[in-house]
């Protein structure tokens, strides 16, 4: 844009046509767009609006409103179980990320020794390895030694299937920090661990709530690695599969809206998190 | 010196806890896997051995090979057509808005579903695509068909758009992210040099944010390549991808070594997939 007013001024009829052409692009941008949030936003509406609707089956036109699906859920033991399960599954692996992924965010930021592109790349694997590689690897590893499966080993499950997303949130505030800082503390004669308490840990504060929070959602999500590891316990989203086997049913709807709904607080949470902390810095 | 001690191993633990994290946890399974891929299948369960048969059955059965190719052709189809998707939107994100805070908004729109229960996105499909689903009853009351049609759920359409839907915000974070970084001057210079609007964009931008695509691609493909649940829950009979067929050595079946030959044959494929991509991040990389 700056750009053209500093061409020399372009016969009108050819300005006329670019003006027509970028307005013809930017309508085609916007329909995309649109046609993008409507692809994402429409189903997630369609689960909380039938969450609502007061029919067995999940049809058009809608039938009248109710709030029993959810009277029902909170009458469910089994569920009720399951969603305490998920709870203890989350929280436990999401301090274990925590514990083994910012060492390793840290040595990859800070260390230079050999194997380092191996040990990248095996850090790195379980983002774009398919959970079910890990679930089935580690149901052999166990099966193997004469462990029996239980929640315990779906959170070492989880662990290690989200540790990449605690590694790569990290290492990328890390990479962010300004050198100068640690440089500072230890010429003002700090050793390396003080260092990290007092200057490190407090300027990656905000990148380990994110990260641990999204660690958090995507194990109390889990289910690819879950499927293998869980033994007689179920989590919540084995309890939703299971029962999604015998059918569609509004309860379904129901969960999944109030799942939504704890979600969005938890974006919330994260936003302003980050929104916070990019003013803080400025 | 007591502290000078700590600080010495606290330097071992950054180093030590998560290789041997790896070690524990990521290649011992995995060599528990290679082995149990060679050992035979024998009533009740299945033995020690080293032979390949495992690995002949799943190369020489039409029906592996042809559950491997649709994997392949689907986790094809849902990289493209997340990418057609995913391309625009960011290249409008980044070039085209004008307004910062419009485009935060939009870019954390797209991301957002990955925070909701990826299991109740697939749910969500069934629900609308099934024969006595919400398209259909929809499509009934507006008097456009007169009876239930099935040819919405059960079949690779309903995986693509479902495996789509769910995968797709993998794709727009690395492309965004690649069109974030080309600096605003190269198009400008560019157009200076009098290239239009669309040969800037083949010659410039495009090849600039290849990066990001070729990351979003790789993502979008492995990922579908091994998922389960969606085909399970809209795939139908004939929607079986290589995941199912894994899975269900492990359940129904109990033929744990062919269902971990399989696992390897995943894991290598993937593994193919990626240093592909990083290769070629590698040979095609432009200091900005």
């Amino acid at each position: 844009m700056t750009a053209s007013t500093t061409n020399p001024p372009l016969p009108t009829k050819r300005r006329n046509r670019v003006a027509r052409t970028r307005l013809a692009a930017d309508s085609g941008f916007v329909v995309i767009v649109s046609l993008v949030m409507a692809f994402l936003y429409t189903p997630i509406l369609i689960l909380v609006i039938y969450s609502f609707n007061d029919n067995r089956t999940l049809t058009w036109p809608l039938s009248g409103f109710t709030t029993s699906w959810y009277e029902k859920l909170f009458s469910n033991d089994q569920l009720l179980t399951a969603i305490g399960n998920s709870f203890y599954v989350a929280s436990c692996s999401t301090v274990l990320t925590l514990l083994v992924g910012v060492p390793a965010a840290l040595a990859l930021h800070r260390f230079k020794f050999p194997g380092k592109t191996v040990f990248r790349r095996l850090l790195l694997l379980p983002i774009a390895l398919p959970g079910i590689v890990t679930g089935i690897s580690m149901l052999n590893m166990f099966k193997m030694f004469g462990f029996n499966l239980s929640l315990e080993t779906v959170i070492i499950g989880h662990a290690t299937a989200l540790l990449a997303v605690v590694v790569t949130q990290v290492f990328a505030r890390l990479q962010r920090l300004p050198k100068s800082l640690s440089e500072a503390s230890s010429d003002l004669g700090a050793g390396p661990l003080q260092t990290f308490i007092y200057v490190t840990l407090p300027n990656i504060r905000t990148a380990l709530i994110g990260a641990g929070l999204l660690s958090f959602v995507l194990s109390f999500d889990e289910i690819p690695v879950t499927f293998f590891l869980t033994g007689r316990d179920n989590t919540l989203p084995m309890y939703i599969y299971s029962t999604m086997r015998r059918g569609v049913t509004p309860e379904i709807n129901a969960v999944g809206t109030l799942i939504v709904l704890t979600s969005l607080v938890l974006i919330a949470v994260s936003v302003i998190f980050t929104v916070r902390d990019k003013t803080g810095r400025e | 010196m007591a502290h000078s001690r700590i600080a010495r191993h606290s330097s071992k633990l950054v180093l030590g806890i998560p290789i041997l994290w790896i070690v524990l946890f990521m290649l011992v399974p995995y060599g528990v896997l290679l082995t149990y891929s060679f050992w035979l299948k024998k009533y009740p369960l299945f033995v020690p051995a080293f032979q390949f048969g495992n690995y002949w059955t799943l190369m020489t059965d039409p029906q592996y090979i042809k559950v491997l190719l649709r994997t392949l052709k689907i986790s094809a189809l849902v990289s493209i057509a997340s990418l057609l998707l995913a391309y625009p939107f960011a290249y409008y994100l980044v070039f085209r808005l004008k307004n910062p805070t419009v485009r935060l908004v939009l870019f954390m729109a797209v991301i957002a579903p990955l925070w909701v229960s990826y299991l109740l996105r697939a749910y969500v499909w069934k629900t609308i695509l099934g024969t006595e689903g919400i398209l259909n009853s929809f499509l009934m009351s507006i008097r456009l068909i007169d009876e239930p049609s099935g040819i919405f759920l059960y079949n690779q359409f309903a995986m693509v758009l479902t495996l789509t839907y769910i995968f797709i915000p993998f794709m727009v974070m690395p492309i965004y992210t690649a069109l974030e970084k080309i600096p605003r001057s190269f198009s400008e210079a560019s157009a200076d040099l009098g290239m239009g609007p669309i040969q800037t964009f083949l010659k410039v931008t495009l090849p600039l944010s290849l990066p990001g695509v070729v990351a979003g691609f790789t993502m979008t493909f492995c990922l579908s390549f091994g998922d389960f649940i969606a085909p399970f829950l809209v795939g139908g009979p004939d929607g079986q991808l290589v995941a199912n067929v894994m899975a269900s050595q492990f359940g129904a079946a109990l033929n744990w070594p062919l269902g971990s030959a399989l696992a390897v044959v995943m894991l290598f494929i993937v593994l193919s997939i990626i240093s592909l991509s990083d290769w070629f991040e590698q040979t095609g990389k432009v200091e900005l």
